[in-house]
């Protein structure tokens, strides 16, 4: 025994002994080398146990050296940058590196949920289903002791400071993975000019390679490729997700690597969104553990990882090894721990017939065939592997050696990285030869290279690396090899005792045991084993574990691995962040913000805004000291006694020009256009072809073949899209042209008594008397000394106009209109909503929500029944005329000062406790200052049928009662209006 | 993420687009003529194909045309796309 061994070899490796780095793992301070991950740095430091396993809280070390770690999973960090669920293998060291593991309670060393390792009996597959689920009231008080327990990592506690991008890119050829076949196939597709990217999770080229002795092809294939201008090279970038016609993201860690030094021009992290002529994947593959029984302490790793950590980091991860396989890669493992003196106890060859690679026996190592490890022995760190022989059958032979060691390199073969292959709509065949899934038939321009193939062998990766490269080869279909000799997925244990846990997913703490009792309760699909076990839903999806589940799961149920099948591989193949996924669609970025011309006045006087679709409206204009009621009623009333002024730029302007614009209109609108003079304006309703009512607005004829129509704010671009969708689609023949002109015009209403004179003040060439300008007529006129067209309109009730003005010269409008001298109020969009209500005007949206017809709202008057129009044939259905359909009605409260809440409830009778008989909903619902008491629509059952009628409103503490009534509460003649 | 060949502007990512639903469903020229079974069923039902199918596509975030595609359901290939009014390359099915 060499116990002097250094675990940092003196020299070799790839990391920069020049440059010692400072960093903190569980509250304590260690140091290692720039090149190194937190993972081989911790193994530097001698320190193996790394966490708490996710249910049974049982020591965890780490047990890869890639993505596919289910053991070693840290917070970064903390505060709003901190970081969830890192893998300690991928993370690289930089200087004051803080991180912790993310599952332990309280300490990685002593934890006290590790009691339900002891319970573990008590605690088998499905137990949260059987157990917490009922009685159903516990779930949320169990709930949470479970997420304390079982937490995987913290969420940020604040908005994340750092800055992500997104980057769109095009390739001819899309190269997934940087190892042998990765690098080949780049290299011959950059060469012969195809724009190439190559990307490749590692913050270094070579994939396996790198675990690897150097034989100095990595040197050149690299340095060739940098000459290459036209092949990008995207290192520390995971393709994450495959869709269709070959789009893929990446994800790029642009900074993460340099910590707190990261300069600021920097993104923290950049998504990139490649489209590719086509895909090439050498993704790898992945180790698998084997199954014995606890194959999960601390020290216990994958033989793969071994090579990296001592090739790759000179870090000797152990002084005296067993070696555990059933395949030749892991003889590799051995040689390499030999060479640098750590002693080899044994290597244990699962095979009773297996001959030994050459290297192994000449170096005198001790090779047992036919044996297998039975059980480990060691808390916090394994310190015993005991071994027994084993039967030509797999089952136990003889008696049970103890054999010292502080580490076990174990390999139970491997996966082939296929998750890319899959998503991209890859079938998947199970391979006896090489017993892992290997990429089949995938409806998208892709081939796959290298040991996701199933190549194992170096050369022939870069062969298949070429010849892909080249685009010459379609994938040769690989000769079928010697089918594996009754692979042992389930190593006997030495007792039968449940003590004795094979793990199969560490993340999730499946047990082999775990996936044979699922499977005689009946879960036979793999679908439902997964998600009852849960074998393979943790954040590494089981990349280690899944094949030798579903092995297990087929041995139980006495069929073979490809009748069992896999599980759908779904995006991402690696956890990605949110903040990447974003990119700069944050803050004000996330959703753009529209503002009228007119927003700097609104915002220097106060205006309170609303949100109407992307707008900004002005909703109130409160005076100091003024609540939001006494605003509305105060605007309302100057808009009622005086006159008041809002903007209303925001309503959809459509311009429809052409010689068959009428007949358009006749078929869009409800109501008949073809009398309508240039000059007069109509209002109009829109439905959907369903009869339900769309839209509505006011269309005024600008001259035979031109007419601008008005739609309500939220609904322009979708009228504008609805109106384009019928011409192109179904109208081809009409010879008609729609322009948006929303925000080329801005429109200022002008409303109440005193408009008239007003306007008349400003205006010299526009008649505005009565009898000149009537109402629903337009005339064009400088109003301020601008080029003005003005329309005598109305949504308030009273006498009214809107000013139409060019966009830029809206301000010199706004700013002559409420010059002192006129008087005039300016008033929000809620004193609109309480003035139009007062008048019964539908609001869309408010009184329609896409269930409500012309006839329901009592607008029988605005269907023609002379022309046909979308949505009349709907309407003519029986049910659209049952008189028991929820119509349009007023509603006055018993008491005038209470104001109901829109969306209550309406009930026929008094309530007498549930279930009740609901009849309706109140729609709209305000204080009207004009009347001095509270009005609100609805929609009851019978309409105005019920008229004279009681409804009971249930609120939360009492019950309202309200009189049904005509919902025209104000100057139901229009007398103002028309006057 | 599809990558559609816009008849007027060529191969353009599925995020400038919306799906139409299925293509060549006629508006009846005499809605009155239906009974309200057909009616309901221009209206309303819609084949569902596992393979070839026809939709309407609508290049909302570009040249605001609406086309016919023809894609395949099940593995997204679009086998041909043709302008508003046009037949099908591949004739009525």
């Amino acid at each position: 025994m060499t116990a002097a061994l250094p675990y940092r070899l003196l020299e070799g490796g790839a990391v920069d002994r020049s440059r010692p780095i400072a960093f903190s793992f569980n509250g304590r301070r260690y140091s290692g080398f720039a090149g190194d991950t937190l993972a081989s740095a911790l193994l530097a430091n001698g320190v193996h146990l790394v966490g708490r396993s996710f249910k049974y809280h049982r020591p965890r070390g780490i047990l890869s050296a890639g993505t596919e770690e289910p053991n070693a999973l840290v917070q970064l960090e903390s505060g709003p940058r901190s970081v969830p669920n890192l893998k300690a293998t991928r993370l690289e060291l930089y200087e004051g590196l803080t991180a912790s593991s993310v599952n332990r309670w309280p300490g990685v060393g002593f934890d006290l949920a590790a009691v339900n390792d002891l319970a573990h009996r008590l605690i088998p597959a499905g137990f949260y289903y059987k157990t917490f689920m009922w009685p159903h009231r516990g779930w949320h008080v169990y709930e949470r002791l479970i997420r304390r327990m079982a937490g995987l990592g913290r969420a940020p506690d604040g908005p994340d400071p750092d800055r992500y991008e997104r980057m769109n890119a095009h390739c001819d050829v899309l190269v997934v993975g940087a190892g042998p076949a990765g690098l080949a196939a780049a290299k011959a597709a950059g060469k012969r000019g195809a724009r190439v990217i190559l990307a490749d999770e590692d913050s270094r080229l070579g994939g396996t390679l790198l675990g690897s002795a150097d034989s100095g092809w990595l040197g050149e294939a690299t340095a060739e490729l940098e000459a290459l201008e036209n092949v990008r090279v995207l290192t520390r970038t995971t393709v994450t997700g495959y869709f269709d016609h070959n789009f893929l993201i990446a994800l790029e860690r642009v900074a993460d690597h340099l910590g707190p030094a990261a300069p600021a021009h920097l993104p923290r992290q950049r998504l990139w969104r490649i489209r590719a002529g086509r895909v090439v994947l050498a993704t790898g593959a992945l180790e698998r553990p084997l199954a014995f029984a606890n194959n999960d302490r601390p020290g216990v790793m994958l033989a793969g990882a071994v090579r990296v950590y001592v090739n790759r980091f000179a870090v000797l991860p152990g002084r005296r090894a067993v070696v555990v396989t059933d395949n030749d890669g892991a003889y590799a493992a051995a040689l390499d721990l030999h060479r640098h003196g750590v002693e080899i106890t044994a290597i244990v060859d699962l095979r009773p017939e297996a001959e030994a690679p050459p290297g192994a026996r000449e170096a005198g190592l001790e090779i047992l065939r036919g044996h297998a490890v039975v059980d480990t022995a060691g808390r916090r760190r394994v310190h015993a592997a005991h071994i027994a022989r084993l039967d030509g059958d797999g089952s136990l032979a003889g008696p049970v050696r103890s054999l010292p060691c502080d580490l076990i390199a174990m390999s139970g073969g491997w996966n082939p990285a296929v998750h890319l292959f899959s998503q991209s709509g890859g079938r998947l065949r199970y391979d006896e030869a090489s017993r892992g899934f290997l990429p089949g038939h995938s409806p998208q321009t892709v081939s796959c290279v290298g040991a996701v193939n199933g190549s194992l062998d170096t050369e022939a990766c870069i062969r298949e690396g070429r010849d892909a490269g080249t685009g010459e080869a379609a994938r040769a279909a690989r000769p079928p090899g010697r089918p594996a000799k009754g692979p042992l997925w389930v190593v006997p244990a030495r007792s039968k005792a449940r003590e004795a846990r094979r793990f199969v997913d560490f993340q999730n703490d499946v047990t082999s045991a775990d996936i044979a009792l699922a499977a005689r309760e009946g879960y036979e699909s793999v679908e439902h084993l997964k998600r009852y076990t849960t074998l393979g839903m943790g954040t590494d999806q089981g990349k280690t574990g899944n094949v030798p589940g579903l092995a297990i799961l087929a041995g139980t149920l006495g069929m073979s691995v490809s009748e069992v099948g896999t599980t759908t591989f779904r995006p991402p193949y690696d956890p990605i962040t949110f903040g990447a996924i974003a990119g700069r669609d944050v803050g004000h970025l996330a959703d753009p913000v529209r503002r009228t011309p007119i927003h700097a006045w609104h915002e220097e006087n106060g205006a309170v805004f609303e949100d109407v679709g992307q707008w900004k409206r002005p909703f109130y204009y409160p005076r100091p000291e003024e609540t939001k009621d006494e605003a509305v009623a105060r605007e309302c009333l100057a808009v009622r006694d005086a006159t008041g002024i809002m903007d209303a730029s925001t309503l959809g302007k459509i311009l429809i020009c052409g010689p068959d614009a009428r007949e358009f209109l006749n078929r869009v609108y409800t109501n008949a256009w073809d009398r309508l003079e240039a000059g007069r304006c109509r209002y109009g309703l829109m439905l959907g072809e369903d009869g339900m009512v769309m839209d509505d607005g006011v269309t005024s004829c600008l001259a035979r073949d031109r007419f601008l129509m008005t739609t309500t704010t939220g609904n322009a671009a979708r009228v504008f899209a609805w109106l384009e969708e019928w011409l192109q689609t179904e109208w081809p023949e009409l010879r008609v042209y729609l322009t948006s002109l929303t925000e080329q015009f801005a429109t200022v209403a002008l409303a109440g008594p005193d408009s008239r004179e007003i306007l008349g003040r400003l205006t010299d060439d526009i008649d505005v008397s009565a009898d000149a300008f009537p109402f629903m007529a337009w005339r064009d006129g400088l109003v301020a000394g601008l080029p003005a067209r003005v329309f005598r309109i109305s949504y308030t009730g009273e006498l009214s106009y809107e000013i139409v003005v060019a966009a830029n010269r809206a301000m010199d409008l706004w700013t002559a209109l409420t010059e002192p001298a006129h008087g005039v109020t300016p008033f929000g969009t809620e004193a609109m909503h309480v003035l139009r209500a007062e008048k019964g005007y539908l609001m869309i949206g408010q009184e329609t929500d896409g269930t409500v017809t012309p006839l329901d709202l009592d607008m029988g008057w605005i269907l023609s029944r002379k022309k046909d129009f979308v949505g009349r044939r709907s309407l003519a259905r029986g049910g659209m005329r049952d008189p028991t359909r929820k119509r349009l009605v007023g509603l006055r409260t018993e008491d005038p000062a209470t104001v109901l809440p829109e969306g209550a409830q309406l009930l026929g009778e008094p309530p007498s406790g549930p279930p009740e008989t609901m009849i309706g909903h109140v729609t709209s619902s305000y204080m009207s200052a004009a009347l001095g008491r509270s009005i609100a629509l609805a929609l009851v059952r019978g309409g105005r049928d019920r008229e004279p009628g009681t409804v009971h409103v249930p609120l939360d503490d009492r019950t309202v009662r309200a009189e049904i009534c005509d919902p025209r509460f104000y100057d139901p003649e229009g007398a103002r209006l028309n006057g | 993420m599809l990558l559609i060949p816009c008849p007027w502007c060529g191969e353009r990512d599925e995020s400038e687009f919306t799906c139409g639903g299925e293509a060549h469903i006629a508006r009846p020229p005499d809605p009155d003529a239906l009974d309200d079974e057909a009616w309901a069923d221009y209206l309303f039902m819609r084949t569902n194909p596992k393979g070839s199918h026809r939709e309407r596509w609508y290049h909302g975030h570009g040249c605001g045309r609406w086309f016919n595609v023809e894609r395949n359901t099940v593995t997204h290939e679009i086998v041909s796309v043709y302008r508003m009014g046009e037949p099908p390359p591949g004739g009525n099915e």
